[in-house]
C-alpha cells in the first residue's frame, strides 16, 4: 500500500534517524527522505557535553548509524540542506534552495536550539559558544587548545553546564559556574541533589557560583570579562552558555499546525494535521503515566515517540505510553533518573554507606514519582519497577541500608484498601 | 583481530571483523538488528543485550555489577546475558557468537 509514497522527515538527530528507521521495519515500502541543515551524518548528541568533549575523536566515532545501513535499508539522506516551509494542503515541503519534496507522510523532528539571553555584550564575546552540535564542540576544542590560560566561565548550571565543566577541567580549565537561581539544578532536582553536585563540583576543583544574574559582557583584545548584577566580575577566555533550549516550531508554527509549548501531538504523535507528525525534543505530548502534557528533551522521548509514530504510520495500533529516563555523568559520578519529580511532597534518600553511591526517592504522599540514583544502577532498575507497578514502598525498609535492594523486600505490607 | 558472530532474532548471522573499540559500536556500525545502542556506549539504556553462546562465556566474562543491575530491566536477562557496549573488542574474544536479546 505503501510502495509509491514518500515519507520526508524534517530533523535527521536522534528522533528522525530512528523514526526512519523504525518506519523501514515497520513495513513501510515507499520512499523515506530525511532533511537535517547540519551537514554532519547524524550523531549521538548526549555524549558531547561529556566523554565526546574530552577525547580527540572525531564525530564519526560517535555516530547514530553507519553510513551504509541508510543505504541498506534505502533510507534518503539529506544533509546540510535547510527546509524553508511546509506548504500543507498541497503535501508539499519547500527546501531554501528552491526545491519542492512531494510527501505522503511527514514527520517533524526538528528538535531544539540553545537559547542565547539577551546579555549586553554577549554578541561581540570572544570565544562564546553554546553546546549542542557537533561544530559547537569543535569551535570550543579549537578555542580551548588555543587558549594560554584556559579560563572558562558557564553560563548556567543546569546538565549541560555541568557536564561541560566537568569535561572542561578534565582537560585542565580553570571552571567557573554561574548559575541565576539559588541552587544549581533547580529546575529538575530537590535541594538535596543541588547540594551534592555543587560539593562534587568543588570538591573537583570547579567553582560554582549561585544567584548570579550576568547582566554585561565586556570584551577588550580577545578577553572577556563576565558581569554580574551583584557587582562581581568574571574574566573569561572562553565562555558556554547552557541556560536552556527554545523549540524549533517555526515551521509548524507557519504551516498553522497546533503549538503549545512545542508542537502539540496525540499519542500516536500526530500533529493537528492528520498527515504530519512530530517527534522529540519539539513535541508537546501527553504522558499517561502522570496524567499530564509535557515536553521532555531526552533520548528515551525520542526514540519511543520516533517508534510509535512509525508504527502509526504503518497502520498499526499503538499509543505512547513510557516512563521517561534520562542520565548525566560528571567525573566519576553517574547520575541515573527515572519518572517526573514535579509536585513531589517529600524526599527520601537512602545511602548505601559507599562513598558515592546513593538515591533520592520522589514522593507525593506514598506515590513514588520519580528517583535520583547516583553510581546506583540498582536504585534505578528497582525505582523504574515500583513507578511502573503502583506498588506501595514500605519508607521504613527503603532508608534501611541494611535491607537488600530488591523489589520484594520493599513492597508494604499494609495494603490500602 | 577478532571475528565476532552475531545471531539476530531473525536468525541472521553476520560475522564481523575488528580490532579495537565495544562490541557494541561494531554491531551499530554494521547495522546489527536489535542493537541500538540509545545511550552511545555509557551503560545508560539496556539496548545492546545479547547473550553469550555458554560454550563462550569465559571469551567475554561476566556481566559487570552496573549491567547486572542493568538487565534486571529485562525479562529476557539470564547468566549469559551481556551488554555489549561493556565488551571491548580484542583477540580474546575471538570466534564469540553472541545470540542479540529481543
Amino acid at each position: 500500500m505503501s510502495e509509491n509514497q514518500t515519507c520526508v522527515v524534517v530533523g535527521a538527530s536522534h528522533a528522525g534517524v530512528n523514526f526512519a528507521f523504525a518506519l523501514r521495519k515497520a513495513g513501510w515500502q515507499g520512499s523515506i527522505k530525511l532533511f537535517d541543515a547540519d551537514p554532519s551524518l547524524p550523531y549521538h548528541r548526549p555524549p558531547l557535553s561529556k566523554a565526546y568533549l574530552t577525547s580527540s575523536d572525531a564525530i564519526d566515532k560517535n555516530l547514530l548509524k553507519a553510513a551504509e545501513t541508510y543505504q541498506k535499508d534505502d533510507i534518503e539522506l539529506n544533509l546540510g540542506v535547510k527546509v524553508g516551509r511546509i506548504e500543507r494542503t498541497a503535501q508539499v515541503l519547500h527546501l531554501e534552495n528552491g526545491e519542492q519534496v512531494a510527501f505522503d507522510k511527514l514527520v517533524i523532528a526538528t528538535g531544539a536550539r540553545p537559547f542565547i539571553p539577551p546579555i549586553e555584550g554577549l554578541d561581540s564575546a570572544s570565544n562564546l559558544y553554546p553546546l549542542r552540535t557537533a561544530q559547537d564542540v569543535e569551535n570550543i576544542r579549537q578555542a580551548f587548545a588555543h587558549s594560554a590560560q584556559k579560563r572558562v566561565v558557564i553560563i548556567g548550571g543546569g546538565y549541560i553546564g555541568l557536564e561541560t565543566a566537568a569535561s572542561l577541567k578534565k582537560l585542565g580549565g580553570e571552571v567557573t559556574v554561574l548559575e541565576r537561581e539559588q541552587r544549581i539544578l533547580a529546575r529538575v532536582t530537590a535541594p538535596y541533589m543541588s547540594d551534592y553536585f555543587q560539593r562534587l563540583h568543588a570538591d573537583n576543583g570547579v567553582a560554582v557560583a549561585t544567584s548570579k544574574n550576568v547582566v554585561r559582557i565586556e570584551t577588550r583584545d580577545g578577553e572577556n570579562s563576565v558581569q554580574c548584577d551583584d557587582g562581581t566580575v568574571y574574566p573569561a577566555d572562553i565562555i558556554i552558555v547552557g541556560v536552556g533550549i527554545r523549540v524549533n516550531t517555526e515551521l509548524a508554527v507557519q504551516a498553522g499546525i497546533e503549538i503549545d509549548n512545542g508542537i502539540k501531538v496525540n499519542a500516536q504523535a500526530q500533529t493537528s494535521d492528520e498527515n504530519i507528525y512530530a517527534i522529540g525534543d519539539c513535541t508537546y505530548h501527553y504522558n499517561p503515566h502522570y496524567q499530564r502534557f509535557i515536553r521532555l528533551e531526552s533520548v528515551q522521548n525520542a526514540v519511543d515517540q520516533a517508534k510509535v509514530a512509525a508504527a502509526s504510520i504503518c497502520g498499526q495500533e499503538v499509543e505512547y505510553d513510557t516512563l521517561p529516563w534520562f542520565w548525566s555523568d560528571q567525573y566519576d559520578v553517574k547520575l541515573q533518573m527515572v519518572g517526573l519529580s514535579q509536585g513531589y511532597t517529600d524526599i527520601l534518600v537512602r545511602d548505601e554507606n559507599e562513598p558515592k553511591k546513593f538515591s533520592v526517592w520522589y514522593f507525593k504522599g506514598d506515590e513514588l514519582l520519580a528517583v535520583d540514583a547516583v553510581n546506583n544502577a540498582k536504585a534505578y532498575v528497582v525505582a523504574t519497577k515500583f513507578i511502573k507497578s503502583g506498588e506501595q514502598i514500605d519508607k521504613a525498609k527503603l532508608v534501611d541500608a541494611s535491607v537488600e535492594f530488591k523489589p520484594a523486600n520493599l513492597l508494604s505490607r499494609v495494603q490500602v484498601c | 583481530m577478532a571475528k565476532i558472530i552475531f545471531i539476530t532474532s531473525d536468525s541472521e548471522k553476520i560475522e564481523l571483523e575488528a580490532t579495537s573499540g565495544s562490541v557494541m559500536e561494531l554491531a551499530v556500525q554494521n547495522g546489527v538488528q536489535g542493537i541500538d545502542g540509545d545511550c552511545g556506549g555509557v551503560c545508560s539504556c539496556a539496548t545492546c543485550h545479547v547473550h553469550v553462546a555458554p560454550e563462550h562465556f569465559a571469551k567475554t566474562g561476566p556481566a559487570s555489577e552496573i549491567e547486572q543491575d542493568m538487565l534486571e530491566l529485562d525479562d529476557d536477562a539470564n547468566e549469559y546475558s551481556r551488554l555489549c557496549c561493556q565488551i571491548e573488542v580484542s583477540e580474546q574474544l575471538d570466534g564469540v557468537v553472541l545470540h542479540v536479546a529481543k
